[in-house]
C-alpha cells in the first residue's frame, strides 16, 4: 500500500521555450514546453519540474504563460522552480497552474521566505532546491558536501545537510538534491550525499544530477529517496520514462 | 471556460491539436460545474481536468451561479484553518449546506474533503470544519511527511466513484488526514443515516480516509485533476452521475 517512487522529468525552460536541445521524433514543436511536458505525461512521468532560467522579466512573464498551458494541458503535477524570490513570485506562479514551487538563492540569503511561503501557502507547494557539491580542498564543512549558487559557480560555506535539514524544519514540504559535480555527467547520482541528506530529512527527497543509465536510478533509489529527478536523459532521448520505471520496477521499487 | 473571475488569465495562441486528448463522451447537453472561487490554491488543472469530463465549467463564487450548477466543486489546498477562514469569507459554508439540503450534488477535493468533517487540528489548534462527517483531520503518523505521491486506495463495493479505477493510483500531497472512520463513528453514536457514507482508504504510515461518498455529498483526499487518465475517469464518473 505504499507510496510509488516518482519519476520526475525536468526541462530548462527560457522564455517559454524548451533550452537544451531535444531530440523526439514526432513532436510537433520539440522546443514547446508544453508539448514536451505532454509527451512525459503520455510516457508516463510522476511530476514535470520546469526551472525558468529566463534572465529577463519579459522571459519570466513568458514563462507563467508556458506554466498555464501546461497546467490545462498536463494532468500529472507540475513543479516550476528558478529566480522565484518572494511569496508575490511564489503567489504568481501558483495562480498561473503550478502546484509545487521550487526556491533555491533567494531562501539562502533569507531562510524566513521558506515559513513566509509554507504559512501562506501550506508546506507541501514549498520545494526547496538544495545545488550541492563536495567541498573543494581547504573550505571543507562538516558533511563535506557544500551548498553552491550561481549554478555551482559559488560557494557559500553552507554545509548542505544541514542547510537541507534546516530547509526542511522550516516549514519545506520536499528537497530537491542536486549534485553540482554529478548535473550533466550521466555518471551517476552523488549517492554518499543523497544518504547523508536522507539520513536528516523526514520531508520527502528528489534525487537530481548524474543520470545516465537505467541502473543510475536503481543505485538513487536504494538511499530511500522519494522521487528522482532527471533532464538530459530525458531530453536526448537516450531513455524514457518508461524503461526508467520498467528498471526500478525490476529492482523491487514500487513504481506507478 | 467561462471564468467569472479570470480576469488574470493570459491570452495564448492557438494551441497544438492533442494527439492524447481523451474523447469527450457527452451525448446530451453538458452538465454545469462550478468551480468554488474562493482563493484557495491552484484551479486551472480543476476546471480543465472537469471540462475534459464532460462538464461545462464556471470558476466562481457567485452565490446564484453555486446554486444554479448541476455540480460544485470546492478544491482547496494549504492549512485547514487558512482554507476555512477564505471558504467562510465567501460563504461558502451556507452555499455548501444550501446545495446539500436541496440534494444538490458537492465534490470536495484535498483540504476540500477535509474541512467537512468536524474539526482540524493543527499545531495543537483546533478549528471547526463544517461538521459534514464525524472525525478530525490530524497529522499523519509516518516517517515521511508530507505524504507526496501516487499511492493505491482500498474501495468498498458499490462506489460510483472509483467505477473502472478501483486498482489505479492517484495522486496525494497532504501533511493531515482523517484516521477515523466516519461511518463508525456515526454507528457508535447511535445515528443511522439513510445513506450511510460509503468510505475509500489509503495507507501512509496508518490508514487514513481517502475519499467519501454519502449521496449528494462526495470527496476526495487525492488530486483527481491531478491524478492522470485515473483521475480524469473518476471525475467523468462523477460528472455522468450529474
Amino acid at each position: 500500500m505504499s507510496v510509488a517512487l516518482r519519476v520526475i522529468p525536468c526541462l530548462d525552460v527560457d522564455a517559454g521555450r524548451v533550452v537544451k536541445g531535444v531530440r523526439f521524433e514526432g513532436l510537433r514543436d520539440a522546443g514547446d514546453p508544453v508539448e514536451l511536458a505532454r509527451r512525459y505525461d503520455a510516457e508516463g512521468a510522476d511530476e514535470i519540474t520546469f526551472l525558468d532560467v529566463s534572465a529577463s522579466s519579459d522571459g519570466r512573464a513568458t514563462t507563467l504563460e508556458t506554466v498555464t498551458a501546461a497546467a490545462e494541458q498536463v494532468f500529472v503535477p507540475l513543479t516550476v522552480g528558478g529566480g522565484v524570490r518572494s511569496v508575490a513570485d511564489v503567489e504568481a506562479l501558483l495562480r498561473a497552474g503550478a502546484d509545487k514551487v521550487g526556491v533555491n538563492t533567494a531562501a539562502i540569503a533569507r531562510p524566513e521566505l521558506i515559513t513566509d511561503i509554507a504559512r501562506r501557502f501550506g508546506a507541501q507547494v514549498v520545494v526547496v532546491s538544495v545545488d550541492a557539491r563536495r567541498c573543494p580542498a581547504g573550505t571543507p564543512t562538516e558533511s563535506g558536501f557544500e551548498v553552491t549558487t550561481h549554478g555551482g559557480r559559488r560557494g557559500t560555506g553552507l554545509d548542505a545537510v544541514a542547510w537541507a535539514a534546516e530547509a526542511a524544519d522550516r516549514g519545506a514540504g520536499e528537497i530537491l538534491l542536486n549534485s553540482i559535480d554529478a548535473d550533466g555527467t550521466t555518471a551517476g547520482f552523488d549517492v554518499e550525499m543523497l544518504t547523508a541528506v536522507r539520513d536528516v530529512v523526514d520531508v520527502p527527497l528528489v534525487a537530481s544530477g548524474g543520470a545516465g543509465r537505467v541502473e543510475d536510478f536503481v543505485v538513487a533509489a536504494a538511499t530511500g529517496v522519494d522521487a528522482v529527478l532527471a533532464a538530459s536523459v530525458f531530453h536526448f532521448g537516450t531513455l524514457s520514462v518508461g524503461e526508467v520505471k520498467d528498471a526500478l520496477r525490476a529492482a523491487g521499487h514500487v513504481v506507478r | 471556460m467561462t471564468a467569472a473571475t479570470g480576469a488574470n488569465e493570459p491570452a495564448r495562441a492557438t494551441q497544438p491539436a492533442r494527439a492524447t486528448e481523451l474523447p469527450v463522451e457527452t451525448p446530451g447537453p453538458r452538465p454545469s460545474v462550478v468551480v468554488l472561487d474562493y482563493g484557495s490554491g491552484n484551479t486551472h488543472s480543476a476546471v480543465r481536468a472537469l471540462e475534459r469530463a464532460g462538464a461545462d465549467v464556471t470558476l466562481t463564487s457567485s452565490p446564484r451561479a453555486v446554486a444554479a450548477a448541476d455540480g460544485l466543486v470546492v478544491p482547496g489546498v494549504g492549512a485547514f484553518r487558512a482554507v476555512m477562514e477564505q471558504l467562510l469569507a465567501v460563504r461558502g459554508d451556507q452555499l455548501i449546506e444550501r446545495r446539500l439540503a436541496g440534494g444538490r450534488p458537492v465534490l470536495g477535493i484535498c483540504v476540500g474533503l477535509q474541512i467537512l468533517f468536524t474539526e482540524g487540528v493543527e499545531h495543537g489548534e483546533r478549528t471547526d470544519g463544517l461538521g459534514q462527517w464525524p472525525g478530525s483531520v490530524d497529522r499523519l503518523d509516518a516517517p515521511i511527511v508530507p505524504h507526496m505521491g501516487w499511492s493505491p486506495v482500498r474501495v468498498p463495493e458499490g462506489s460510483v466513484l472509483f467505477e473502472g479505477v478501483e486498482h489505479e493510483r492517484f495522486y496525494f500531497v497532504h501533511s493531515y488526514g482523517v484516521q477515523t472512520d466516519p461511518a463508525a463513528a456515526l454507528a457508535a453514536a447511535g445515528e443511522t443515516p439513510l445513506s450511510p457514507p460509503l468510505v475509500t482508504w489509503a495507507e501512509h504510515g496508518s490508514p487514513f480516509v481517502a475519499a467519501v461518498e454519502n449521496g449528494p455529498l462526495s470527496a476526495t483526499q487525492f488530486h483527481p485533476e491531478k491524478s492522470g487518465d485515473a483521475g480524469a475517469r473518476l471525475l467523468r464518473n462523477w460528472v455522468q452521475a450529474l
